[in-house]
């Protein structure tokens, strides 16, 4: 770990300034991911702004009939409430299928998708990686693991975003608001949010520097039913080997692609009145992998297909 | 010398009239763990404050270290100290061994320029704080000269010989009965390398005081580490005192010394102040040793009514170039099934990976993941009941070496498992139950793994208010080991279980060979017997030669010691009054034990019997566990909790190497792909469900005085055989490729149009 300064931002305004001016500054939300990164030398900040105590850990009713999250709020506390639980069944089960209690319990919306991906070279620094070294090349192509991206991977990178919560407000047609740099807001979908690897995998994000994500909107919960399934390897504390969240008539699948995947395929097939299995084949017959992964497309075809399956019967 | 017969006479442990033997009674440090008071080596306070060391390791498989720069790490904040091959003091060279009663030889660290597997130490910072250590680590740039590396096992086949000293064994002719018979199995079966992961890395902090170095460290075995380093050090043992009271976990991977002990004595000794070194979790990996992976190749032959007429195991497995060892992965299928023609042998590929060593269960923990599914695929092709095979097969004598048994309840196991856990409720015709989505199958399989005694000794001592101390250079890895010498010391002196301190991890005390093997607690548990029953004799002398005691004149023979008094029927007194009275300083007797002459002419082991019910999800392929019930025959049990911890602790191992746990080797690099515990994946509580066990009663008086038998790796011995068999139970897929992976499973239900 290298040596940092640390400050308590005073308000959101001087914790974008603080960020903004300094190349080497970061947000600390929870730190469950940056603190981890950190003491690998993965990530090297020389300043930390931490924003977990400013005043977005809130949640509240929109006017429009939806829900406005506190980028702060802790992804235990937005799995547990009770607006949550009743009207968006999909994200609370995606928060509980994800890391683990202790870290839930600390990590916070905006972190949550801003988490970077869990890449086994990206975490081992002895490696080349390409999202950590630009221009060093990517070990996981040709490596043994088979859990790499099938969707808008690049020949720079096969890395996943492996959030569970990202994938159903995806789903969900979630927003996120920011404070940019210059003191003003904007808001993003959450599905364009992320950035798909190209020849920068190490931006992730269309963020400028020092933009803080203060909230995730949600629009009113859509028509129809909400279904969450995880594919993972052990019960509990594992990175998904694939996700899909199916929320009305919109669907998006995890640990597939360097950002949340809207399944758009899938969708417009379900619109023409397509069955779950061919919907969930109209998505998969964009996937493209290497032997390696080729066992993972039809894992998501047929997770996509039951998930889809059991959303129409949560209607 | 001693033989078994003597065992055989009755005596206060296997009397039990305070019974506090077999009681679960609660871990005599748990209270310490729990409150997270109990110092374990890295939290030692040392006499003053320590700097703290931080290695640095290789990061390619083979070759030479051409050039570091420790410019930058030399000049960082807080730098005392940085070493790598060039400049650190001097050692012994790998291997010697000055002192021929050593247990174990000079193991240098940072040695010289050769890498012989990623991730060795090739560099060492010593700073004021861990932060800085670890930054200036950071610094250190090495360069390499990297050679051709054999890191690739399944593509190395071709380079495996027999290990060193070792022959296949041949009885009757295999391969004509194999040839001649009417139903066969040739399948090959296939465990990866697996680590073993403890809670606590490996860690040590040293200080010396003029020639003398402490160092609390975490090691299984208390000998081997001082020995160790005092080689190292080219130092006498008795220059070195080592102590590991408290350890966060072993399971064979703290059966040896590493870097960390080595270095932070050097370095205490060379900064004149306390230095602090352990190992990262990344490092750990790396730095120590694995489960190496094993193919077995099983071949079976039977006669219809399910005999077993020929019998072949054969495992291929790999180890370090520069230490040797052998996972008999085929060791154990020698006496558990009859069969008068029989081939059983090992292959060994050197390879230039991280060393391969010992992990809990050696052989049995791979290898019984062959036998134990290719006995499930013969009953299937004999349409018979897996238990019933396996009783068709019980031999009366051991199958290999024609030895009785001394005592073998294998077939108990399994009835009285499979009535407990519902056997009756499996269709043997797979892929039959379903519970939603979920395809929901049942397995079983046989458990063996021997039983051990080593010689041992331990001290004991009465003080004049009748506290019992025991102190023995034993190790407790997690096991229970300090509760079982209460215990055992307890019953042994009829006192109560609060009159009895236990003292170990300390070279200073009588030795015994520590944790490991399962045989801890029958050796280290019968010296202090021993011992206690010096103590017996010794207060006994006392109190009928003391005018002043009520059992003065005797007959000695007719003492008895029962809650903390000592009596000749019904003249008594306590302890305490007699010791206080008669030997105010106290009485300190050692004990030791020893293996039997004729022991060996018994075939002895522990059994037992899992029983499994897992689903499998018929979209995604992920297996998850149902059920899980085993029932074992392993002796007198000491502590019904802690032994019922041990057993379903290795159970729970078994899950994990069925469903999870792989290391897999990058053959680009020679490194293994999972460095953390998010990665390398051990079952988590969620994966465990409804997961009981049970002991049998019984007595083992050929294993040592007390009948007790060892129960740290019988758990996991088979566990994941049965799951294999519930997965095939389930669904009719049946894998024979470890862990049963979700990507594995869905491949076999989508080849079956599933």
């Amino acid at each position: 770990m290298k040596p940092f300064t640390y400050e308590r931002a005073a308000d959101a305004k001087a914790a974008v300034k603080a960020v903004a001016e300094n190349p080497g500054a970061k947000f600390l939300a929870g730190g469950t991911n940056l603190l981890d990164l950190m003491k690998l030398e993965i990530e090297t900040p020389t300043h930390l702004v931490d924003v977990g105590r400013l005043p977005f850990a809130g949640i509240e009713a929109t006017d429009e009939g939806g829900l406005r999250i506190g980028g702060a709020m802790t992804n235990a506390k937005l799995a547990a409430h009770p607006k949550v639980r009743e009207l968006y069944p999909v994200l609370a089960r995606a928060i509980l299928a994800g890391a683990s209690g202790q870290l839930r319990n600390k990590a916070t919306t905006a972190g949550n998708l801003l988490q970077r991906t869990r890449c086994d070279y990206f975490y081992d620094t002895a490696k080349p990686c390409n999202k950590r070294e630009p221009g060093s090349g990517c070990s996981a192509i040709g490596g043994p693991g088979g859990y790499g991206a099938i969707f808008g991977a690049s020949e720079a990178c096969i890395a996943t975003h492996t959030s569970d919560m990202a994938v159903a407000l995806t789903a969900l047609d979630a927003s996120v608001e920011t404070m940019t740099p210059d003191g003003g807001a904007r808001t993003i979908k959450v599905e364009a949010l992320h950035r798909l690897p190209g020849a920068s995998p190490q931006v992730e994000t269309d963020l400028a520097a020092g933009e803080l994500i203060t909230a995730v909107v949600l629009p009113p919960p859509p028509a129809g039913g909400q279904a969450y399934a995880k594919v993972r390897d052990r019960a509990s504390y594992a990175h998904g080997l694939a996700m899909v969240a199916v929320a009305g008539g919109r669907v998006a699948f995890g640990a597939v692609a360097h950002k949340p995947w809207r399944a758009e395929k899938a969708e417009a097939a379900l619109a023409a009145g397509a069955s779950a299995a061919e919907a969930a084949s109209a998505e998969v017959a964009g996937a493209d992998a290497d032997d390696r992964r080729a066992h993972k497309i039809a894992l998501v075809r047929r997770l996509a297909a039951a998930t889809i399956e059991d959303a129409g019967s949560a209607r | 010398m001693t033989s078994v017969r003597d065992w055989a006479e009755p005596n206060p442990v296997t009397e039990n009239r305070g019974g506090v033997i077999g009681k679960g009674v609660d871990r005599y440090e748990g209270a310490l763990k729990v409150t997270g008071t109990a110092p374990y080596a890295y939290d030692t306070v040392a006499p003053s404050p320590p700097a703290i060391g931080v290695l640095v390791t290789a990061t390619i498989p083979r070759g030479r270290v051409t050039s570091v720069d420790t410019a930058a790490a030399e000049a960082a904040p807080g730098v005392q100290l940085v070493w790598t091959h060039l400049n650190v003091p001097a050692q012994a060279p790998r291997g010697t061994r000055a002192n021929p009663r050593s247990q174990r030889a000079s193991n240098p660290a940072l040695g010289s320029d050769r890498v012989e597997y990623y991730g060795q130490s090739v560099a060492f910072v010593v700073a004021d704080t861990f932060e800085n250590a670890r930054a200036a680590a950071e610094l250190v740039k090495v360069a390499y000269a990297a050679e051709p590396a054999v890191v690739d096992f399944m593509a190395s086949f071709d380079q495996a010989t027999l290990p060193p000293d070792e022959e296949d064994v041949h009885i009757g002719d295999f391969h004509g009965a194999f040839a001649a018979a009417p139903v066969t199995i040739d399948e090959t079966y296939f465990s990866p390398i697996q680590n073993h992961v403890q809670m606590e890395p490996c860690a040590t902090i040293a200080w010396w005081e003029g020639d003398k170095v402490t160092v609390h460290t975490s090691i299984q075995m208390v000998k081997g580490g001082q020995h160790a380093l005092a080689e190292t050090l080219a130092i006498p043992s008795s220059d070195v005192h080592l102590l590991t009271r408290y350890i966060g976990g072993g399971f064979g991977g703290k059966g040896q010394p590493y870097d960390d002990l080595i270095l932070s004595a050097l370095a205490a000794r060379a900064l004149k102040r306390p230095v602090k070194v352990a190992y990262t979790r990344q490092q750990m990996f790396h730095g120590t040793i694995h489960r190496p992976a094993v193919d077995m190749r099983v071949r079976l032959g039977a006669e219809p009514n399910g005999r077993l007429t020929a019998f072949a195991v054969e495992a291929t497995t790999h180890c370090a170039r520069a230490a040797t060892f052998t996972e008999h992965a085929a060791n154990f299928s020698r006496n558990l099934y009859a069969a008068p023609n029989r081939l059983t042998g090992h292959r060994l590929v050197r390879m230039d990976l991280p060393h391969a060593g010992p992990m809990r269960a050696p052989g049995e923990a791979p290898g019984m993941l062959s036998l134990e599914c290719a006995m499930d695929e013969l009953a299937e092709k004999l349409g018979l009941d897996p238990i019933e095979l396996r009783i068709r097969n019980e031999p009366d004598i051991d199958p290999e070496t024609g030895k009785p048994f001394s005592i073998r309840q294998l077939v108990r196991c399994m009835t009285e498992g499979a009535q407990r856990f519902g056997w009756e409720r499996r269709n043997p015709v797979p892929g039959q139950v379903r519970d939603g989505r979920w395809m929901v199958g049942m397995g079983m399989a046989a458990a063996i793994r021997g039983n051990f005694l080593l010689p041992a000794k331990a001290g004991v001592r009465i003080d004049a208010g009748g506290i019992i101390t025991l102190r023995q250079g034993m190790t407790d890895i997690g096991t229970g080991t300090y509760t079982i010498l209460a215990q055992i010391t307890a019953e042994t002196l009829g006192v109560p279980l609060g009159h009895v301190r236990v003292e170990i991890g300390d070279s200073d005390f009588p030795p015994a060979p520590g944790s490991g093997g399962q045989f801890g607690a029958a050796t280290a548990g019968s010296a202090a017997f021993e011992a206690g029953m010096n103590l017996r004799r010794a207060l006994t002398e006392l109190a009928v030669g003391d005018p002043n005691s009520p059992l003065y004149g005797g007959p000695a023979e007719y003492v008895t010691f029962e809650n903390g008094v000592i009596a000749i029927e019904n003249r008594s007194e306590t302890l305490a009054a007699l010791v206080g009275r008669a030997a105010p300083d106290g009485i300190y007797v050692e004990g030791s034990i020893s293996p039997a002459a004729d022991a060996r002419d018994y075939s002895q082991h522990t059994y037992g019997a899992h029983f499994a019910e897992v689903g499998v999800n018929q979209v995604t392929g992920e297996v998850r566990l149902r059920k899980m019930f085993g029932v074992f025959a392993a002796g007198r049990i000491l502590n019904a909790k802690t032994a019922k911890s041990q057993i379903t602790g290795g159970m729970i191992w078994g899950v994990g190497t069925a469903l999870t746990e792989v290391n897999a080797v990058d053959p680009r690099f020679g490194s293994f792909v999972n460095q953390d515990m998010a990665e390398y994946l051990a079952p988590v509580h969620a994966d465990i469900v409804d997961l009981d066990a049970m002991f049998l009663d019984e007595a083992d008086d050929k294993a040592n005085p007390m009948g007790i038998k060892g129960v740290g790796e019988l758990g996991i011995a088979g566990a994941g055989a049965a799951i294999a068999n519930a997965i095939y139970n389930a669904t009719g897929v049946r894998l024979r490729d470890y862990p049963m992976t979700p990507d594995k499973v869905l491949a076999g239900l989508m080849a079956k149009g599933l």
